[in-house]
C-alpha cells in the first residue's frame, strides 16, 4: 500500500537529516578543537604556584604552535615522549639553539650540565621542579609533540584569569 | 478586446539579490564540505604520495616522480597509538616538524636495535624507524628513536596506480 511506503520514505529521510547533521557537528568540533583551540584538564604538582595540583580546566590554542610562534615563557599542552597518550602540562624554557644549564639528579648530586637545544626542539620544565618529569629527564622535546599553548585558567572560577609568560 | 498582457518584471535590485542569495548558498555548502573533509582526513584516512625511494621496492620502485605510488593511511590508530614492528608510518620530522616522513617501525619500546658501532634500547614511548631501501634513506639510523607522538598514521595499502594496488601489513 502506499502509505506504508511512504512511512519508510519520511523515516528514511529523517534519518538521512539527523546522520548530516550529527557529521555537520561532529565535523565542527573537529576543526575548532584541532586548528583553534581546546579545554584541557590539568591536574599535579609539577606546575605549581601556576597551576592548582588538584585540578584547573585551562584553554588552550593551536594557532601559535601550528605558525611556530612560541616563546621562551609560554606554558604548553604536550605530547609526553615516554607515553604518547598523556598530555602534560609544562613551560617553554628554552627554544632551538638556546643553551640549558640544570641539575640533572636534584637529589643525587649537586652536580649541573649544560645542554644547547637542537634544531626543531624545545626544553619544557614544570614550574615546581622539586616534582615535576620533563626535560630534564626525558631530554629536549621535539615541536611536533606540542599540542597547543595554555591561554586561560577558566574553572574554578575564582581562579579565572590569564596565564602570563611569568609564574604567578 | 483587449488581451491581459502578463509581463514578469525582474528588476535590477531582486536580481542582484538572487545571485547573493546564491553565492551565499554555494559559499555555505562549501565550507560545510570543507569541514567535513578535513575531519575525515585528520579522523579517518586520506591519500598521500610517496615522495623518494626510501621506501623501494615496497613504493616508488622505480626513480620516476611521474609514476609515484599514492598510498592510503589510516588514522584510526592515532587512538590509543598501539603500534607493532612491521607498521608502516607516516610522522612528522624529529627536526623540521612541518616534513613528513613515511617509514617503517622495524623496534618497539625495549626493543634492542644494532645499528653501526653499537647495540641502542629503544626507549619508553618511542620506536626505531627505517626505510625499506637502506642505502637511501634517512631515518632512525640518523636521527635516533622517534617518540610514537610524532606518528600522524599508518599505512594500509597502495591505491595508485592500479596495477600496484595492494595491501600492507
Amino acid at each position: 500500500m502506499g502509505s506504508s511506503s511512504s512511512f519508510w520514505n519520511i523515516a528514511y529521510q529523517q534519518a538521512m537529516k539527523s546522520g548530516v547533521l550529527v557529521a555537520k557537528v561532529y565535523s565542527f568540533l573537529h576543526v575548532t578543537t584541532n586548528y583553534l583551540a581546546f579545554p584541557a584538564y590539568a591536574f599535579g604538582p609539577s606546575m605549581i604556584p601556576t597551576l592548582h595540583p588538584s585540578g584547573n580546566v585551562v584553554l588552550a590554542e593551536r594557532i601559535s604552535t601550528r605558525s611556530r610562534k612560541l616563546s621562551r615563557g609560554d606554558v604548553v599542552v604536550l605530547q609526553s615522549p615516554e607515553d604518547p597518550n598523556k598530555t602534560p602540562i609544562k613551560r617553554v624554557i628554552g627554544l632551538e639553539g638556546d643553551c640549558v644549564s640544570f641539575v640533572a639528579d636534584p637529589e643525587k648530586s649537586d652536580e649541573s650540565k649544560t645542554i644547547v637545544v637542537p634544531k626543531g626542539h624545545v626544553w619544557v620544565q614544570g614550574d615546581y621542579t622539586q616534582n615535576s618529569r620533563d626535560s630534564r629527564m626525558f631530554g629536549p622535546l621535539p615541536y611536533g609533540l606540542i599540542q597547543g599553548k595554555v591561554l586561560w585558567r577558566v574553572w574554578p572560577f575564582q581562579d579565572f584569569g590569564p596565564i602570563g609568560p611569568t609564574t604567578t | 478586446m483587449p488581451v491581459a498582457e502578463h509581463h514578469i518584471l525582474v528588476d535590477k535590485p531582486s536580481l542582484d539579490m538572487g545571485i547573493q542569495n546564491l553565492i551565499w548558498q554555494v559559499t555555505k555548502k562549501a565550507f560545510t564540505g570543507g569541514i567535513i573533509g578535513i575531519t575525515i582526513s585528520d579522523r579517518f584516512c586520506s591519500v598521500v604520495p610517496v615522495r623518494g625511494d626510501s621506501m623501494s621496492p615496497t613504493f616508488n620502485p622505480q626513480r620516476n616522480s611521474y609514476l609515484d605510488d599514492y598510498v592510503l593511511v589510516e588514522k584510526f590508530c592515532l587512538n590509543d597509538y598501539k603500534f607493532a614492528r612491521g607498521d608502516v608510518v607516516v610522522f612528522s620530522s624529529p627536526t623540521h616538524f612541518k616534513d613528513r616522513y613515511i617509514k617503517r617501525i622495524v623496534g618497539m619500546p625495549g626493543e634492542w636495535i644494532s645499528s653501526s658501532r653499537d647495540v641502542i634500547r629503544v626507549p619508553e614511548g618511542h620506536c626505531w624507524v627505517e626505510g625499506d631501501n637502506k642505502a637511501s634513506s634517512l631515518d632512525s639510523r640518523t636521527f635516533g628513536p622517534i617518540p610514537l607522538g610524532l606518528i600522524r598514521g599508518r599505512v594500509s595499502g597502495v591505491v595508485w596506480p592500479p596495477q600496484r594496488v595492494s595491501k600492507i601489513g
